[in-house]
């Protein structure tokens, strides 16, 4: 029996639950002997002018090994239009923005020697939200003329789209900004030596870092090594280099002493990027009959003080923007917008799941206004399974989907006519807890794209031993079970003598790494493929071994051995012919690449309880179908799908970071930002539904983000349904207490 | 000043700046790097240690302050041979970890809260799990790793 699609337990887990992982903070490696310590000097201020920076009392402090500021910038090459600065040089343009670099021999006295750092700032009116920013009163870069930096779609809006549509309704909605906020905040390290730069990077991707530390640092690809050690999570914000993580690189190089760095969780807060941050205008029409004509979806991206990813990730929105239904009028336009806060980048689900928050609040906006089920009228609009490939009006191909069925599936797994029933009952006698139930149904694009791809290589040694060296990152999904599964099942070489490896550019010089529910569809095809040339060019090293034809090789995937069809005896072991292979082993190194991305698919009920006389709300069940093709792995299909669905959970009632009017961030710990707990959250109830894709040979598409994309409307979409027959049609996110209970007393006041 | 504190059953004895934070000096002193530090207001529990017993945020107490204490780290959990104690053996079985880092303080926690109570309800356990965050698990599989090491004939000890 194949072990792939079995619940396997993660090989990685022994050494993380005994001695513990070895993040970046934790290596104590002879070539970091006598690094000194890297803290950052940050603004204070939101938008300022600096006029000047006095380092000489820091520099009479004990333990200072050097303050850097961007005026020693001036050994490298002149960055590219655009870019954001290593250090801020003239003007800073949110509260954590970089502004020196302290190296110290100790740790401690880090902080110590920063405060000591003397800027002179020049205040400037500060920019703060997208509102703000549209009115272009203060200018971020005065010399674009604008703080619109980037817009796309729809250069106007066809006044005539909702010509004959019985019912419209439009709404501008919240998507607010969130943090990632993996539990490993951001660190680096980095020695230079021999002319080469070494740099050990809490990344999901280390090609990336280096890639981005070649064209700043001005160094040649041979010149730079990136490992990425265990890496506590990413989320999406540790994709690439950010601007520390480059100076940390320079600064070795500048001082010939290794340096580490990690930030403090304040620092994270405010100078990690942040995700979301979208303001939505949706417009829905449709007959009562309950089938959509027409949509309309107008983004303002908020990107923070910088074009991070805020000017790429409203093109994936817009992408998605119909979500599973097939609309015959869609409209979508955006603008990317500057403002004196943290630069926004990717975040769980990236651009996505904005999309699917967008027209599923809009589904249940048009369903209330007709006075139709929420379920129903999306079962009216669903892209229906015979239409698959699926072309939609914003220009991508869904490549499977069974959209219908998997509504069904969650609402009878829910017991969604029980729900209503029991939502009724606390109506009539007008229960303080009353009952919502959130449903969802979303697509999401995983995957391909023009340049996706990634690598492997596989090597059988004369032991009988398999290294497996993957140019995909894992920050916690488990590869190293995953990819030892699909060998294994190619090879016949059982998964304890098959070691996973990833995270050195020395290595795999080329790679991609783990974002954007990437990794299974791409890596772990690459190694699937791998592993398959390594069966072909064993074929014929057994038949030479036994002097037969290679057609009538026969692998024993329970033994692990190569017999001749039809003839009896004990057969080749791996190990033979790997021995007979050279000193090179029995090698293959392999990229896939495909062009078509996949589109993975489910559908979420949330049932929650609101308070009626706190507001509060909780999340008292979720139920969800999650699409992703056949899984290798149930337990790590399972686990993605649950830290997903509580993320999604999070911005939807919880999560927000904010700033008061003139940009300071007061959310910059954890006590202010209110990261989810155990706390307020159920158990999760799973329906499994595995649709293939024909794009890879395995058929899998991502599961990485799946769950936030339902989860975040679903839940949303229960606290207002809660609250549905006082007339309340919408709360923006999070939908805390608060807002709650003042929605409430807003419609009792009214009615 | 020195600071002498019996760390998984070792007797260790160090001179320490006053300053030093326990998981500091846990990690870069004593040299055991299993506890992490995950924030700086003492929120989210990466850094839990059990003193003299008791779960305490590592972050939050001097070095100094458990002077002459017994303190017990992940590390110190397993059998002698390395072998899993029941805790970390139930988040094993029950995936109830995905990067790792939230783990050792989410153990420890564990232990320390099944040590309290031997058989929790699921709303208890989460209760006692607000003071660590976890971002990758949803916490699902943590809640059932626990109650279900609670279940085990062992118990948590």
């Amino acid at each position: 029996m194949s072990i792939v699609g079995t619940r396997v337990v993660r090989t990685e887990d022994p050494r993380l639950l005994t001695t513990g992982a070895s993040y970046l903070e934790d290596l104590r490696l002879p070539e970091l002997q006598g690094a000194a310590y890297a803290t950052f000097v940050r603004s204070p201020m939101a938008h300022a002018r600096i006029t000047g920076i006095d380092v000489s009392a820091a520099l009479d402090e004990p333990g200072v090994v050097a303050v850097l500021t961007a005026d020693d910038l001036d050994d490298l090459p002149e960055p590219s239009a655009g870019a954001e600065p290593l250090l801020a040089k003239d003007v800073v343009r949110f509260v954590g923005e970089p502004v020196a670099i302290v190296l110290t021999e100790e740790h401690y006295q880090g902080e110590d020697v920063a405060e000591l750092v003397s800027v002179d700032y020049d205040e400037l009116p500060a920019v703060v939200g997208i509102p703000q920013a549209l009115t272009d009163e203060t200018l971020l870069f005065p010399d674009k003329g604008t703080n619109v930096l980037a817009k796309g779609g729809a250069k106007e809006f066809d006044d005539e789209a909702f010509a004959g549509c019985e019912v419209v309704v439009e709404r501008t909605i919240v998507n607010q900004r969130v943090a990632a906020a993996p539990l490993e905040v951001r660190a680096a390290a980095a020695r230079w030596a021999d002319d080469r730069l070494t740099l050990w990077s809490s990344t999901q991707n280390v090609h990336g870092v280096r890639d981005e530390l070649t064209g700043r640092l001005g160094l040649g690809k041979e010149a730079v090594r990136v490992i990425a050690p265990d890496v506590g999570g990413g989320f999406g914000a540790k994709i690439g280099a950010d601007r520390e993580t480059v100076v940390v690189g320079w600064a070795a190089r500048r001082t010939g002493r290794p340096v580490r760095w990690v930030e403090t969780r304040n620092e994270n807060l405010m100078a990690m990027s942040h995700g979301r941050g979208q303001l939505q205008t949706i417009t829905i029409g449709g007959g009562r009959d309950g089938r959509v004509q027409a949509y309309r979806l107008d983004i303002v991206q908020d990107c923070g003080a910088y074009v991070r990813m805020g000017g790429m990730l409203p093109f994936l929105t817009m992408l998605m923007a119909t979500g599973v239904y097939d609309l015959p009028r869609v409209e979508t336009a955006f603008r990317s917008v500057v403002t004196n806060t943290t630069p926004i980048g990717a975040y769980r689900g990236a651009g996505r799941p904005e999309a699917t928050a967008a027209i599923e609040r809009a589904m249940d906006l048009f369903a209330a206004e007709i006075g139709m089920d929420p379920a129903e009228v999306r079962r009216r609009n669903f892209v229906a399974p015979d239409k698959f490939p699926y072309q939609t009006p914003t220009g991508a191909t869904y490549d499977t989907g069974e959209y219908a069925k998997a509504l069904d599936t969650v609402l009878e797994a829910a017991g969604y006519d029980e729900l209503r029933a029991e939502q009724r009952r606390r109506r009539e006698r007008d229960d303080p807890i009353q009952l919502g139930i959130g449903v969802s149904a979303y697509v999401e694009i995983t995957g391909g794209g023009p340049e996706a791809g990634e690598t492997a290589r596989v090597s059988v040694h004369p032991d009988g031993t398999v290294t497996v060296w993957t140019g995909s990152s894992p920050h916690g999904q488990g590869h190293a079970t995953a990819w030892a599964m699909l060998v294994q099942d190619e090879l016949g070489i059982p998964m304890d003598r098959i070691t996973v490896r990833h995270g050195d550019t020395d290595v795999l010089t080329e790679g991609v790494g783990t974002f954007g529910s990437r990794s299974l569809q791409l890596g772990g095809t690459a190694v699937h493929n791998a592993a398959v040339e390594i069966k072909e060019r064993a074929r014929e090293l057994a038949a030479e071994e036994m002097e037969a034809d290679p057609a009538d090789l026969v692998l024993d995937l329970e033994s692990g051995t190569w017999t001749v069809r039809g003839v009896p005896g004990r057969g080749v072991p791996w190990a033979q012919l790997a021995e007979r292979a050279g000193p090179d082993g029995l090698s293959a190194d392999t990229t896939f690449a495909t062009d078509q991305s996949t589109f993975p698919f489910g559908a979420h009920v949330a049932v929650v309880e609101v308070d009626m006389e706190t507001g509060r709300p909780r999340l008292v069940r979720h139920v969800t179908v999650d699409d992703a093709g056949p899984v290798v792995n149930p337990i790590l299909a399972e686990g993605q799908r649950h830290g997903g669905i509580a993320q999604g959970a999070a911005q939807a009632l919880f999560e927000e970071v904010a700033y008061d009017e003139y940009g300071n961030p007061v959310t910059a710990t954890l006590l202010d930002y209110t990261f989810i707990s155990a706390a307020e959250l159920p158990s999760f109830e799973l329906v499994p539904m595995e649709t293939p894709t024909t794009v890879n040979p395995l058929g899998v598409k991502g599961i990485g983000e799946a769950g936030t994309i339902g989860s975040t409307p679903a839940v949303q979409s229960a606290v207002v349904d809660a609250l549905g027959h006082l007339g309340i049609r919408h709360i923006d996110m999070p939908a805390s207490p608060e807002r709650v209970w003042t929605a409430i007393n807003e419609a009792r006041t009214a009615q | 000043m020195n600071v002498t504190i019996t760390v998984n059953g070792e007797k260790t004895s160090h001179e320490v700046e006053d300053r030093t934070l326990l998981v500091h000096h846990l990690r870069d002193v004593v040299g055991l790097t299993a506890t992490n530090v995950g924030c700086d207001t003492s929120t989210c529990g990466a850094c839990t240690v059990l003193v003299n017993g008791e779960s305490v945020k590592s972050c939050t107490v001097l070095a100094a302050q458990v002077d002459g204490d017994e303190v017990q780290t992940l590390e110190g959990l397993g059998g002698d041979e390395g072998e899993m104690g029941p805790v970390q053996r139930a988040f094993r079985e029950h995936h109830a970890l995905q990067c790792g880092f939230c783990t050792p303080g989410m153990v420890m926690a564990a232990t320390s809260l099944l040590r309290e109570n031997p058989h929790p309800s699921e709303d208890e356990v989460r209760a006692a799990l607000k003071g660590n965050l976890c971002r990758c698990t949803g916490y699902h599989n943590i809640v059932r790793a626990i109650m279900s090491a609670a279940e085990s004939t062992e118990g948590a000890r």
